[in-house]
């Protein structure tokens, strides 16, 4: 169960404030408009922000652990990919941050690539490889990392909605299998609706503690109503 | 190593102010040997970054065939040695130069260039590739999202110019401007072959002169501090004039943003690109061909010469890089790391190397005998020298590396050297291989300027080209100088091809 | 011999090239450590010295065919390197000083006597010093291409009365030797009337160079009619590019002697070696390499021993020399008028 207790974040003017839990396992969505907080809430649960409060995985104290120590992986809007790296070493990063790797490490590597639909793509450089396919190779890696909890801040939002909509069942199908807890931005109520039970609201400088996506979108408060325009 | 680096610029300077009796008075032209500096640093800095405002743009605008290969040849002349490059402005420019010549065809009166002419002109030589090749990095760096927003706004002529090229100009031209100036302010052979005379007295031609005509080494420290004032006082003006950097992401270099297109402007960009190029390379081909005439006087001597020249220039230049990078990373984790930067490479611009290479050898001889070390100091030095250009290249790579990987790295644990070689490093090679590139062919041209630590079995190629000349044989001088020229321009390219190959 | 300096790190490749780079460097260092077995001469020189187109390497060699020894030119300015270096020097000799220079040498009080016979050379004046010793000479002059300068000046006085479109280069006097011995030479002609002939100089002047190769170039350039050289100068294309085109202006008044001098150190740790040395200098086998060596006159051999174009040279009549007492003496009010004139 991932916990935020009294996690309280000030950046010059704006503060965002989140008391919440979200069980292990689930698939969160967390929406609110632009400039709400969704990607400093992310930040903080993944180091990149400073916070009041804590932040806890099945009972640990994830506050005062580096990003990379924290048993989460994360895929940012862009630049999840090294463009000077292949297919293969992005993915292996996920294993060795040296790139020292077994040989059996290297079978790994194939076989996640494999498993997102990338086999014989690996000594390709992501510039050779199409939108969706570097988005992939940066699935393969967090299946690799293996790590409980899965941070999405929009990683798709460049691809096209078919596009996107694959990429995130792919995501869901493969955190289903893992049991891994998922908290993902989103600015469409349809991906919401599509992968995420539960809906995580940022506005007025809170994040509400997670309720059902059904129930939400279909009777949305004020301020999310006016931000979906429905 | 900024340890060692200091030693170099301050160690140096108090070696030299200690051996001293006592720090005497200052020249009896003190003043308007600080004028005449300071003025024809000004002259030559402005004048360079004026000159290469349209170049820049020109060739930032127009695309053509061959384009990649005349940036790379513009830059020749900034690591041209000073009298290869002087020779060639003047068998254009000189008194019986193809201008003179020309303009005796029309029964004019000859121009002489000798004076602060002479003086702009060949600092204007020297510097305008570096000023162009940074503002053209400017305009590489205006964001892509920018200029298609202009367009759709339908933005032409003046008010293109004003909303998206000079915020960049206004951002860049004053460092770069500093940079020059600062370059000039320390100008010494340049002024001594076509400065004319006394007229034309530069500070650290003033320090020669203590060192040389009066041997008064307190007249000299003296004479070195004053020019780091003047530096640390410019590097001041350039830390405040520095405006914050956008730190917009998605620099787009492919594309050519053609702004206010219209017929005129086209002509004006070819007219410039076309000048530039003449006024670049039609001296170095003079030079050239002066050269290949002569190829069958090359001597004997020269061949080995040229290979520790070569190995010294290697060496240099992977010093210099592994110096400014460990630097650079220092800074990066400083809140005030980029002020740092910029203020070292300052100081290492302001240092006299007449102070630099006394005071390395009152360091070194009381413990070692300095003609053993030579090829080391002279390698050391060079690569110190070629630090201000590297640094300034190196910094913004890292900090741009930083920004658009620097926190998925963070989320994978790269850190320390697994960061440095598989996120850092790669992403910073074409500024690392220009860097290098750089530094070999400066080590390459520097005419040893310590010849305190000369030694006459173990010459350089330079210095081999200069015994040439003293010995009467211009020509094999000539053979040598185009040697010398080649080889500058091949490291040059080697390195910068090295750190573009996955670019 | 095993000394191996760590290699510099570079993150970026395989250390492989990097090290042989470096072995290369060690190897370029090594190369020229003599021989511990023999006894090392070290000799201050000036950079042309010992240069493969200067006189030292045939020295060398003759010399060290007379002696067990091994003789080493450290190049450079020697009297700067020795100034800077006092007691602690390790020079045996020094050679290639300037006579303007030698007061500064003397006053250092490191040199021992020479102990040669001075009284027979072949200079044009006559030769007192018992420390410093003279080995080639010379005297400053314009030298001109006769090709194109039909009636070059006969004086000093013709010179500056020629048109101001006849350019000439000059050396600095703060930064070249030669061009503090034009300065001299200015002084002794025109004594206090030297500032207002060199400001008629200043219009003929094109530039003022650094040193002499750079002035030299520029007049073979064909930049400037004429160029501050050397009265032997023109031997260089006589006898080396077969080319009479270039001579030198002699002038009525006289001109200035230029002599380079070697002198050995109180210091030495071998003065037999080294006065061995200091005996071998006035010899013939010495002597006979300055005429096409140095392209100047040897301080002490017979006219017929010298090469047979040197008969070629114009040669001035009358020589005008300041012993280093008065060159001392005036050179700093000198510099100054110098500067007052050139600086207009």
């Amino acid at each position: 169960m991932l916990e935020l207790d009294g996690v309280d974040i000030q950046l010059g003017t704006f503060r965002l404030q989140a008391d919440l839990r979200v069980p292990k396992g689930a698939c969160v969505a967390v929406m609110g408009a632009s400039g709400s907080g969704k990607s400093t809430l992310i930040n903080a649960i993944a180091g990149f922000q400073d916070h009041l409060g804590a932040i806890r995985l099945d009972g640990t104290d994830l506050s005062d652990l580096a990003p990379d120590q924290r048993p989460l992986s994360i895929l940012f809007q862009d630049g999840n990919l090294f463009p000077h790296l292949t297919a293969a070493q992005n993915v292996a990063l996920g294993l060795s941050a040296n790139l020292r790797l077994s040989r059996d490490d290297w079978v790994r590597v194939d076989q996640v690539l494999h498993r997102v639909g990338l086999g014989g793509k690996e000594h390709k450089k992501p510039t050779a490889l199409s939108g969706g396919q570097q988005s992939r190779v940066a699935i393969a890696r967090v299946l690799l990392r293996g790590r409980p909890l899965l941070l999405l801040d929009e990683p798709f939002a460049a691809l096209g909605p078919a596009l996107r909509q694959d990429m995130l069942a792919l995501v869901a199908g493969v955190a289903a299998q893992e049991g891994t807890t998922v908290l993902m931005i989103t600015h469409a109520p349809e991906d919401a609706r599509a992968i995420a039970d539960q809906t995580i609201v940022v506005e007025n400088g809170r994040a509400a503690a997670p309720c059902d996506t059904q129930d939400l979108l279909d009777n949305p408060p004020d301020g999310l109503r006016a931000y979906l325009g429905t | 190593m900024l340890a060692l680096l200091l030693l170099f610029i301050f160690g140096t300077l108090l070696a030299v102010a200690l051996r001293a009796d006592d720090l005497s008075g200052l020249p009896s032209d003190f003043w308007p040997t600080v004028w005449f500096t300071l003025m024809q640093a000004t002259l030559s800095g402005a004048l360079s970054v004026l000159l290469a405002i349209p170049v820049a743009r020109a060739l930032m605008r127009r695309s053509f065939r061959g384009k990649a290969l005349l940036i790379a040849l513009l830059g020749a002349p900034f690591i041209l040695p000073v009298i290869v490059a002087v020779l060639g402005l003047l068998s254009v420019f000189g008194r019986g130069g193809l201008l003179n010549t020309a303009v005796g065809w029309f029964g004019g009166d000859p121009v002489s260039v000798y004076g602060l002419t002479g003086i702009l002109l060949a600092h204007a030589y020297f510097n305008l590739p570096l000023a162009t090749r940074l503002l053209l990095q400017g305009w590489q760096d205006i964001p892509q999202g920018r200029v298609r927003l202009a367009q759709s706004l339908g933005m032409r002529g003046m008010a293109a110019f004003r909303h998206i090229e000079w915020p960049m100009l206004r951002d860049r031209a004053p460092g770069i401007f500093l940079a020059i100036f600062t370059i000039c302010l320390t100008s010494f052979s340049v002024i001594l072959l076509i400065g004319g005379g006394p007229r034309a007295t530069t500070i650290e031609l003033a320090i020669y002169e203590a060192f040389r005509f009066d041997f008064d080494l307190g007249k000299a420290a003296l004479l070195a501090l004053v020019q780091f004032a003047i530096c640390g006082f410019v590097a001041v003006i350039a830390l405040q004039t520095r405006l914050p950097q956008s730190a917009g992401s998605g620099v787009g270099h492919t594309t050519l943003p053609v702004l206010s297109n219209t017929k005129g402007i086209g002509a004006f960009d070819g007219l410039a690109i076309f000048l530039a190029t003449a006024f670049l390379l039609i001296p170095l081909g003079m030079m050239l061909a002066k050269g290949v005439s002569a190829l069958g006087d090359m001597h004997g001597a020269v061949w080995p010469a040229a290979i520790r020249s070569l190995v010294i220039a290697v060496a240099s230049a992977l010093g210099s890089v592994v110096m400014a990078l460990a630097l650079c990373l220092f800074a990066l984790s400083l809140r005030r790391g980029a002020a740092l930067i910029d203020g070292l490479g300052f100081l290492i611009l302001a240092t006299s190397p007449l102070v630099m290479g006394t005071g390395l050898f009152l360091i070194v001889f009381p413990f070692v005998n300095p003609t053993s070390v030579a090829l080391w100091v002279t390698g050391l030095v060079n690569a110190t020298v070629a630090m201000p250009f590297i640094l300034r290249s190196i910094l913004p790579a890292l900090q741009q590396a930083e920004r658009d990987h620097g926190r998925l790295a963070d989320s994978l644990g790269l850190l320390g050297w697994a960061r440095l070689r598989w996120m850092l490093v790669p992403r910073i090679r074409p500024a690392l291989g220009f860097g290098a590139g750089l530094a070999a062919a400066l080590s390459m041209g520097d005419l040893g300027v310590i010849t305190l630590f000369s030694d006459p079995q173990r010459a350089t190629l330079p210095m081999e080209m200069f015994r040439l000349m003293s010995s009467y044989r211009q020509d094999s001088a000539m053979a040598a100088a185009l040697l010398l020229v080649g080889l500058s321009f091949g490291l040059f390219w080697l390195f910068d091809k090295w750190g573009r190959r996955y670019a | 011999m095993t000394h191996r300096p760590n290699p510099p790190s570079v993150p970026w490749q395989n250390g492989e090239m990097t090290m042989k780079l470096t072995s290369l460097a060690v190897g370029l260092t090594l190369a020229a450590t003599p021989l511990a077995a023999q006894d090392v001469l070290t000799v201050y020189a000036p950079d042309y010295f010992g240069s493969e187109w200067g006189p030292g390497p045939a020295i060398e060699t003759a010399f060290e065919a007379t002696c067990d020894c091994d003789l080493q030119f450290v190049t450079g300015d020697p009297l700067q390197r020795l100034l800077l270096e006092g007691e602690r020097t390790k020079a045996d000799a020094v050679i290639g000083l300037n006579t303007d220079v030698t007061k500064k040498a003397r006053e250092t009080d490191l040199f021992a006597p020479h102990g040669q016979d001075t009284s027979d050379l072949t200079m044009p004046i006559a030769w007192n010093d018992d420390v410093f010793l003279p080995f080639n000479w010379g005297q400053t002059a314009f030298i001109y291409d006769n090709t194109k300068l039909d009636t070059p000046p006969t004086s000093f006085d013709a010179l500056l009365a020629m048109p101001d479109d006849v350019k000439i280069v000059i050396q600095d006097p703060r930064t070249s030797i030669s061009g503090l011995a034009l300065m001299l030479w200015v002084k002794q002609v025109y004594g206090d009337d030297a500032q207002n002939a060199w400001e008629q100089l200043a219009p003929k002047i094109l530039t003022v160079t650094k040193g002499w190769s750079e002035s030299y170039g520029l007049f073979t350039d064909g930049e400037a009619d004429m160029v501050l050289s050397y009265v032997t100068s023109p031997a260089y294309h006589i006898i080396a590019e077969d080319d009479l085109t270039k001579s030198a202006a002699i002038f009525e008044e006289g001109h200035y002697f230029m002599v380079e001098v070697a002198g050995q150190l109180k210091t030495t740790d071998q003065p037999e070696l080294t006065q061995a040395f200091m005996d071998f200098i006035l010899s013939p086998a010495f002597q006979t390499i300055i005429p096409e060596g140095n392209w100047s006159f040897p301080a002490k051999l017979d006219d017929s021993l010298l090469p047979e174009k040197f008969s070629l040279l114009n040669i001035p009549e009358k020589t005008l020399f300041y012993s280093e007492d008065q060159a001392a003496a005036v050179r700093d009010s000198a510099l100054e008028e110098w500067r007052a004139a050139l600086r207009q």
